[in-house]
């Protein structure tokens, strides 16, 4: 308008620092708001308060004898129970630290020697070893064998020969007295092992 | 859109891809430097809310569909999950929900606006067109979004609605039959519901794309109807259209979001918390409070035509679509050379009848079809029809328009002439 | 409008329709562990998930078994399908209550009204059909449903006493909570973003006149 342009330059410099202020004061409000809204979006895509009731699995493994291992259901993932012979455990642990590809101490992976629990997904890309059934191949070290690229997993579930990386998971687990099932809302449990 | 202004770009990785493919000339002419008129009042801001509760419902539906499931025994409870278990689930579908009715809202005020300032007739006749084109993937999209929670109006409303295709002679049960994939609206059904619902916004993203390139061919209209002179009659439309753009969309917002956090089931119907039974009609069958006028028609048709050979099913079918597709036709109907109501005096009451008009079929589809419903329906059936073939055409002769101003700029300017104070005001 | 739940009804409302509701209602949309937003703990929600049976298995016989029911389990329904709930009800079909409250029109008040309003004998002229109850309140005043509450139906836990009406009122305030757990949520969220989004619409309009100064428009 013709006015503005006849007012004095001091004037004009105050009404643009007026406006750049604004600006960054409006961008900023309005960047912190998108900000926000984005999360709603992510955090849908997160595990559903279902899914997390159902992240844990109560095992009764009175049934399982000596020798004989089990397969069971965790967060949709095959956990992989063996209940060791006397020689699975000494195989276990007489092995040297430099024998092995991911150097760990069987102590480190049991809570008790005659129970392993590990997840039954190999670390190279994610197959499902062979070994749970009798007959089944269970590779040079007696553990498990993986089909897909051969890995071969001993007795404690550790990597001893192919391409995974690192040993057999060993998922969070805590032996209990009786029957329970603990699964509150946003919780995430392991699994609830009865002896 | 089509044609890009030459521009030095002084930081050389724009330049470099600039030159190679003109993107950021493309955005700088289209969103900065568009020439837009002075005059625009806060009607115009319509059109780009409009696109921006596209991008809403585009957002949170691909996010919905993450967790949806297009079952027939599946999709309610997968609904269910969304508003209990899913992180936020239950605002997605709450702005989801209420997304669609302020998408209508807000489309059915950006169509008035151009009724009221004659923003069909030339050069703008394609750009109007592309709207009802718009307009009709919009109702295709609310229909079939509405059927996915599988609940009692939805599963009714599709069957009422996929119906409707059975009145079309010889072929149209077997039309009905494809459309389900089955003897009745069922999983099939429910399936291709998902998949197209899917699909239309993005062609809607595209005819959106088509109208803007129109739109940006032909220029704004603006409240005074009257073309642009010169660079005085516009205003770059940034800053100044993004910054009333931007506050017009806070405005939005609130309101928006009001209806989302503390009334989400205000344009819902009870009947939908109940799972499709396919046994039990419910009482009282709506459709969404958008469809209601155009459901008013399709109800008004109680009589056959021509001796029976059009049976009144069939014409009320028939009056319904041509109740949208007629506004396509709007710019030969209306002949009169001036665009503005506001330089009409007759044509400026006639609109707000037609208005009113509409309010009251959107009443009458809402109220069972008895009694003083039926003729009330019949007549603003009738009105409906008679403002598009009779009234718009003998306006242009009857009709003296008032003095036009010679320009927009001298319009606004209070030292401007020949304008009313209406002019002035705005 | 910026209500929040009365857990201590609510939970009232929850032994309500344990003890009576349940017999014939299904809730098959909440699960056990939703009731800690009741103000249950951990322990008394599984008390209580344990003191219903959900179906199993199939087991290492190919069978499936009856299990009691975790905290993650939903409320298990009473009857196996619709036509097991009509045989054993007259005929009638007792409603999932899981969304009652807003599949009503009238919503909350509705099922109030139902619960407190009926009236033996029938007014005098009023054709009732065998096996049918008079209600006031429900469409064709004709419901299957016998009379559900009378007074000391349930022994409250908290000492409340047990009138058709607070109970009626306490099992509503369960439903309402039971239909849409997010409320809360819903509510308290909207204040924050409705309140941020006037000061950023604020700051848009100064904006907006800041820029348009310059203009004859």
């Amino acid at each position: 308008m013709a006015d503005s342009v006849t007012t004095s330059p001091h004037a004009v410099n105050a009404g643009e620092t007026r406006r750049d202020f604004l600006l960054i004061a409006t961008g900023t409000v309005a960047a912190i708001g998108a900000g926000l809204a984005a999360w709603p979006f992510i955090d849908s895509m997160n595990p559903a308060a279902d899914t997390l009731a159902l992240a844990s699995t109560g095992v009764d493994l009175a049934p399982v004898a000596v020798g004989q291992r089990l397969t069971v259901v965790w967060r949709g993932k095959p956990v992989f129970i063996n209940h060791r012979t006397a020689e699975e455990i000494k195989s276990a642990e007489t092995v040297t630290m430099a024998e092995l590809v991911d150097p760990q101490p069987d102590s480190a992976r049991v809570q008790k020697p005659e129970w392993l629990i590990v997840v039954g997904i190999c670390t190279h890309l994610g197959c499902i070893p062979l070994g749970q059934k009798t007959g089944e191949p269970r590779g040079e070290f007696g553990g498990w064998f993986c089909p897909c690229h051969g890995s071969q997993y001993d007795t404690s579930g550790r990597i001893r020969k192919g391409p995974a990386p690192t040993n057999l998971l060993v998922p969070p687990y805590t032996f209990t007295e009786e029957k329970q099932s603990r699964s509150v809302e946003g919780a995430t449990h392991g699994l609830a092992l009865t002896l | 859109m089509a044609s890009h202004s030459p521009y030095e770009w002084k930081n050389p990785t724009v330049a470099w891809i600039d030159r190679r493919l003109p993107i950021f000339s493309m955005a700088r002419a289209d969103l900065v430097d568009y020439p837009t008129p002075k005059n625009l009042n806060y009607w115009w801001n319509f059109g780009s809310l409009a696109g921006i509760v596209l991008v809403i419902m585009i957002a949170t539906g691909i996010f919905l569909a993450m967790q949806y499931t297009p079952h027939a025994s599946l999709a309610f409870e997968s609904v269910e999950r969304i508003m209990r278990d899913v992180n936020y689930g239950w605002l997605m579908r709450y702005l989801h929900m209420n997304g669609a009715s302020m998408f209508f809202i807000v489309v059915y005020i950006h169509i008035f606006r151009g009724l009221y300032y004659g923003s069909y007739k030339a050069p703008r006749e394609i750009l109007w067109i592309i709207g009802v084109f718009i307009l009709l993937a919009m109702m295709a999209t609310g229909f079939m979004g509405y059927v996915l929670p599988w609940g009692q109006m939805s599963f009714w409303g599709a069957t009422v609605i996929t119906n409707l295709f059975s009145a079309f002679p010889l072929v149209g049960s077997d039309i009905v039959t494809w459309l389900w994939g089955g003897f009745s609206v069922d999983n099939p059904t429910l399936n291709r519901f998902f998949a197209l619902h899917y699909l239309l916004p993005f062609i809607l993203f595209g005819l959106v794309f088509v109208h803007l390139w129109a739109l940006h061919t032909v220029k704004s209209n603006n409240p005074l109807g009257i073309d642009v002179k010169g660079p005085q009659d516009t205003l770059p439309f940034t800053p100044y259209y993004t910054a009333k753009d931007m506050f017009g969309l806070g405005v939005f917002l609130i309101f928006y979001l009001f209806f989302v956090f503390f009334q989400p089931n205000f344009f819902g119907e009870p009947d939908n918390f109940i799972k499709a039974n396919p046994l039990v009609t419910p009482a009282h069958i709506v459709p969404e409070w958008y469809f209601l006028p155009f459901y008013a028609i399709l109800r008004a048709i109680t009589f056959d035509l021509f001796w029976g050979l059009v049976p009144a099913k069939l014409l009320g079918v028939l009056a319904m679509f041509a109740a949208v597709l007629i506004l396509a036709l709007l710019p030969w109907l209306d002949r009169s050379p001036v665009r503005s109501a506001r330089f009409r005096p007759i044509f400026k009451w006639v609109f707000w009848l037609f208005l009113a008009n509409c309010l009251l079929l959107g009443y009458v589809g809402a109220r069972p079809p008895e009694g003083i419903n039926v003729y009330l329906g019949q007549a603003a059936t009738a009105v409906y029809f008679l403002f598009f073939l009779v009234v718009l055409p003998l306006l242009s002769f009857i009709e003296r328009p008032r003095p036009l101003p010679t320009s927009i700029s001298t319009a606004v300017t209070p030292a401007g002439v020949g304008v009313s104070a209406r002019g002035v005001a705005e | 409008m910026f209500g929040t739940f009365d857990r201590a009804s609510a939970q009232r409302g929850w032994q309500v329709y344990e003890e009576v509701c349940h017999a014939c209602h299904g809730l098959r949309f909440v699960a056990f562990r939703n009731l800690h937003a009741l103000g249950f703990s951990t322990e008394q929600v599984e008390a209580i998930a344990s003191r219903f049976e959900v179906q199993a298995g199939p087991n290492d016989e190919g069978e499936m078994f009856m299990t009691p029911a975790k905290a993650a389990s939903h409320i298990p329904s009473p009857f196996a399908n619709d036509q097991a709930a009509r045989v054993a009800n007259n005929g009638a079909l007792p409603p999932d209550l899981s969304l009652i409250t807003q599949a009503r029109v009238g919503a909350a008040d509705y099922v109030y009204a139902i619960l407190t309003h009926y009236r033996d004998p029938a007014p005098e002229g009023f054709n009732l059909n065998s096996g049918m109850f008079y209600n006031e309140y429900f469409p064709g005043h004709q419901i299957g449903m016998p009379p559900p509450l009378s007074d000391d139906r349930v022994t409250y836990l908290d000492g409340t006493k047990a009138t058709v009406s607070q109970m009626a009122h306490d099992v509503t305030t369960f439903l309402t909570w039971a239909a849409e757990p997010n409320m809360e949520q819903r509510k308290q969220l909207g204040i924050t973003v409705l309140l941020f989004l006037i000061v950023l619409t604020g700051f848009l309009y100064a904006l907006k006149r800041q820029i348009w100064s310059d203009v004859e428009h």
